[in-house]
């Protein structure tokens, strides 16, 4: 089956390789997608932008199997299909490739690939020599470089997307959807993406690109689609439209800018880390010696490709993860109190991951707004809840964060991630914080919630706040700090100036190819 | 996010998760109805009449006797299901409470049968002695769990047998046991008479009284909601119980409610045989009742740890348990009783399971809605 799903029909009927016709998808509470058009060409890259949550990521689940449309037609070669499972889309010859690798690590890239699809020999054995010469023969055809026989966790995130798009074209596709393939890359990882992606289309695939980087979607694609709140909005030709215009496209209004205006930063510490240490339980260090000063009204941006010790960092001055050295609040040393004392002397936390570290997703709004402030006013009367004031206080940080909710009994989890974020931001910023931590404050939330965050913590900053910022956005990083220090594995390697670097710039920092960035 | 995948099955098994109005209702009225039907097929092919069984059960359940000796089963249930649920909230599974309540209530016997005090002094010793090894028993569970990593429901089953074990040492002629008069029981000294806890004619038209206890019981349920809902320490371990890692970063520490939990429910594991030891038998024998943690792990989870919920899962469990006596003198195996608790806490767990489902959705709809009506923008609901 598998090989009947290589063979493209031999007379092009059409030169449309996707078309999808009224694609409408309902979810409890919310329309995912209405009434969506979308047609593809064969050999192109087609582009489909849209902010988070517009409704990009359902929708190709829709094609890749993993939903069913409400209603709705999906034509694959001028072909009507209907999938019920990612299998039925893998033997029309689509492939997809999430944005986070499904990838065992201790396992060889040849046995990743053919994980799943294995090659028999004799319907029993596993017949290596013949799914190595085919890895190799693909890898050749393509300008991979994918080489079998080395252990995933040897290789880097480039290389391991490549050993994902490989899987896919193993699998005998001919369409391939990336789903946000450049948010894990570097600006320099980004670029040999695309030398990739253009071969590929040049040997007659096809290739659906989901993307909000509109610099990028303009560089690769030969079709955009701009999707908004579910719906498609318009299709554009790259070299016909500006970045600007295609943003505006997809907010439908004008677009925030994360440029912070006027110079605030002090010369009074707020925040001292001195030598921090965090080891991992066999002793390796995964921050190693980082050391920084944080002044009232500075905003201290951390830039870093993902996993070099931001995380450790993060939970180390938090106190929620053992480290060696100093770090001081506002000259106490604070480098042995619990993560309650730290919270309760003025650290505010915006959690990365705020599902698992933020929230109590089945608890009413009201509840969460004491969660991290158990024993400060007004939530508490010595030890008892101050129900009253809590809920009191939970109605002034909906209001004045403008968290869209019907109330504040209703539990975390009904709401959208953006009014999630807005209600941590509100809750963190109570109580007059000398420092806020924030770990990736805007991630996974719509533009219009982005916004309000990027203001809220200019105001903050203006009244004084010393705020460590980690973010992986890097126009983020750049827009709001006024010191920018780039860690890599576990240590800070360079200083940046914000006036004057650009995310190429301090991407090429963020991989140790520049440190004299 | 899909709306399956908020919260674990654990969580709304356990009641960590609440459901809303009239639902909380319908969920275990459903599965009462539902494991009455199982019951009667079970009736039905064992060769017994099932609406005349369950009538007959109604008739003799409903007689004040019963009735007394329901209320006074129910007492001792209720403060077992209490014991655990406070664990249950915080995500600790004592299944040690069983062992816990052996051993607080022979170390309690002998200390009574030992001591002449002023009565409501000497049941104030008794009580608090038996507070304090169910509490300190219990506390062995949750030291090795902060200290040493192990699982609390593995040290726990395992304290079970080890409890059994050293109560069966310590009720020995040598040790703490005497001869129990006009039989060949042994048990501890008897308490003197003095430090009776006095019953309650609560029931008209019979000579048994219930338990005074039972006033104690409820104390408890009002001091558990009490303590979890309107404080700190209460929110911490919801909190906890909730999403550890959650806790964590908002600065609870969890390895000190660990502790302070497991000696919290053990302490009240210790109040399970008051109500028998200081109402009833006044000593520690060896046909004291035994099991008592088990019953009390099934009442939390018909009850969802609810402190009403719970009291009316015991009053349920107990009236099944007295009413069933009945059977025994038609000729109807009683162990069919058995059958309807178990098809019960089965039923009422996947009646909660789709009820909350149903809940989830009908929420997240209800905000989409609203949202809708009042902004332009249309802010969806989770995802």
């Amino acid at each position: 089956m598998r090989e009947a799903a290589i063979s493209t029909p031999t007379t092009v009927v059409a030169e449309t390789a996707v078309e999808l016709e009224g694609i409408t998808k309902r979810f409890p509470g919310v329309v995912a997608n209405r009434d969506i058009r979308l047609v593809v060409q064969r050999g192109h890259v087609h582009a489909i932008v849209g902010e988070n949550g517009a409704g990009k990521s359902t929708l190709m689940k829709i094609l890749y199997g993993m939903q069913r449309p409400d209603e709705g037609v999906i034509k694959i070669n001028g072909t009507p299909v209907a999938f019920r499972s990612p299998e039925g889309a893998i033997e029309a010859g689509i492939g997809m490739v999430h944005q986070h690798f499904m990838l065992a690590d201790n396992l060889t890239v040849l046995e990743n690939v053919i994980l799943g699809s294995e090659p028999r020999k004799a319907g029993v054995a596993i017949d290596f020599a013949a799914a190595r010469k085919k890895i190799k023969e693909i890898s050749d055809a393509y300008g991979l470089g994918v080489r079998p026989d080395v252990l995933v966790e040897e290789l880097g995130v480039g290389a391991r997307q490549r050993v994902e798009i490989l899987k896919v074209l193993f699998r005998g596709a001919r369409i391939l959807i990336l789903d946000e393939p450049t948010a894990v890359l570097v600006p320099q990882e980004v670029e040999e993406l695309f030398e990739n992606l253009r071969v590929l289309v040049g040997q007659g695939l096809t290739i659906i690109f989901i993307s909000h980087k509109l610099d990028e979607v303009l560089s690769v694609a030969d079709a955009i689609t701009v999707i908004r709140r579910g719906q498609t909005v318009a299709s554009v030709d790259p070299a016909e439209v500006t970045a600007r215009q295609l943003a505006e496209l997809m907010v439908g209004s004008e677009l925030p800018s994360p440029q912070t205006r006027g110079e605030t930063v002090t010369d009074v510490a707020a925040l001292t880390v001195r030598d921090l240490t965090v080891r991992t339980p066999d002793g390796r260090p995964v921050v190693d010696g980082v050391g920084f000063t944080i002044h009232k009204g500075e905003v201290l941006g951390i830039a870093g490709v993902e996993g070099n010790g931001q995380a450790e960092l993060v939970e180390a001055i938090m106190g929620m993860r053992p480290a060696e050295g100093t770090i001081t609040l506002a000259e106490v040393d604070i480098s042995s109190w619990s993560t309650l004392r730290r919270r309760e002397n003025g650290v505010g936390y915006i959690p990365e991951d705020r599902h698992r570290h933020g929230l109590l997703l089945e608890a009413p709004l009201w509840e969460n707004r004491i969660l991290g402030h158990q024993t400060q006013k007004p939530n508490v009367k010595g030890p008892w809840i101050n129900r009253a004031g809590a809920r009191k206080d939970t109605e002034r940080i909906v209001a004045e964060y403008d968290v869209r909710t019907p109330g504040i009994d209703v539990d975390a989890a009904a709401l959208s991630g953006g009014n999630q974020q807005k209600l941590i931001i509100g809750r963190e910023m109570s109580g007059d914080p000398i420092v806020l931590i924030a770990s990736h404050p805007t991630r996974g939330v719509d533009v219009g919630a982005q916004a309000a965050i990027w203001d809220h913590l200019r105001a903050a900053r203006a009244e004084g706040l010393a705020v460590l910022l980690i973010s992986a956005d890097l126009d983020e990083l750049i827009g709001l700090s006024d010191t920018l220090k780039v860690i890599l594995r576990g240590r800070i390697v360079a200083d940046v100036d914000p006036c004057d670097v650009t995310p190429e710039r301090l991407g090429s920092a963020m991989t140790g190819a520049g440190e004299r960035a | 996010m899909s709306p399956s995948s908020t919260g674990g099955f654990l969580d709304r098994v356990l009641g960590r998760v609440k459901l809303g109005g009239w639902l909380a209702l319908a969920a275990p009225v459903l599965a009462i109805l539902f494991a009455a039907a199982i019951t009667a097929i079970v009736l039905l092919i064992t060769g017994n009449e099932p609406f005349a069984t369950f009538g007959l059960m109604v008739e003799y359940g409903f007689r004040p006797r019963t009735l007394a000796l329901t209320l006074n089963f129910a007492t001792t249930y209720y403060l077992a299901a209490l014991a655990v649920a406070i664990g249950f909230r915080m995500n600790l599974f004592n299944i040690g409470v069983d062992g816990q309540y052996r051993l607080a209530a022979l170390i309690a016997a002998a200390v009574g049968g030992a001591l002449v005090l002023p009565g409501p002094l000497q049941i104030a010793v008794v009580i608090l002695v038996a507070v304090v090894v169910g509490g300190l028993w219990a506390g062995i569970v949750g030291l090795l769990k902060v200290t040493r990593g192990v699982s609390e429901v593995i040290s726990s089953i395992m304290l079970n047998a080890v409890a059994t074990g050293v109560g069966a040492w310590l009720l020995t002629p040598e040790l703490l046991a005497v001869p129990v008069a006009g039989s060949n029981n042994i048990g501890t000294k008897p308490i003197p008479e003095a430090a009776h806890f006095p019953g309650i004619a609560l029931v008209p038209g019979t000579q048994t009284k219930v338990f005074g206890f039972i006033v104690i019981a409820a104390l408890m349920g009002i001091a558990y909601h009490v303590l979890l809902n309107r404080t700190v320490f209460g929110f911490n371990l919801r909190a906890t119980g909730r999403s550890e890692s959650a806790a964590v970063a908002s600065g609870v520490n969890v390895k000190k409610m660990v502790l302070v939990t497991m000696l919290l429910s053990g302490a009240v594991a210790g109040l399970i045989g008051m109500p028998q030891l200081l109402g009833a038998s006044y000593s520690y024998s060896l046909d004291f009742p035994t099991g008592l943690g088990f019953t009390g792990i099934a009442i939390a989870l018909l009850g969802r740890n609810h402190p009403v919920g719970i009291a009316v899962g015991a009053l349920l469990w107990s009236f099944l348990d007295n009413s069933a006596n009945i059977l025994d003198l038609e000729g109807i195996p009683t162990e069919i009783v058995i059958i309807m608790q178990g098809t019960i806490v089965l039923s009422v767990i996947v009646a909660y399971e789709l009820v909350h489902r149903y809940r989830i959705g009908a929420e997240q709809r209800r905000v989409g809605r609203e949202l809708a009506q009042n902004t332009a923008k249309p802010e969806g609901a989770a995802v």
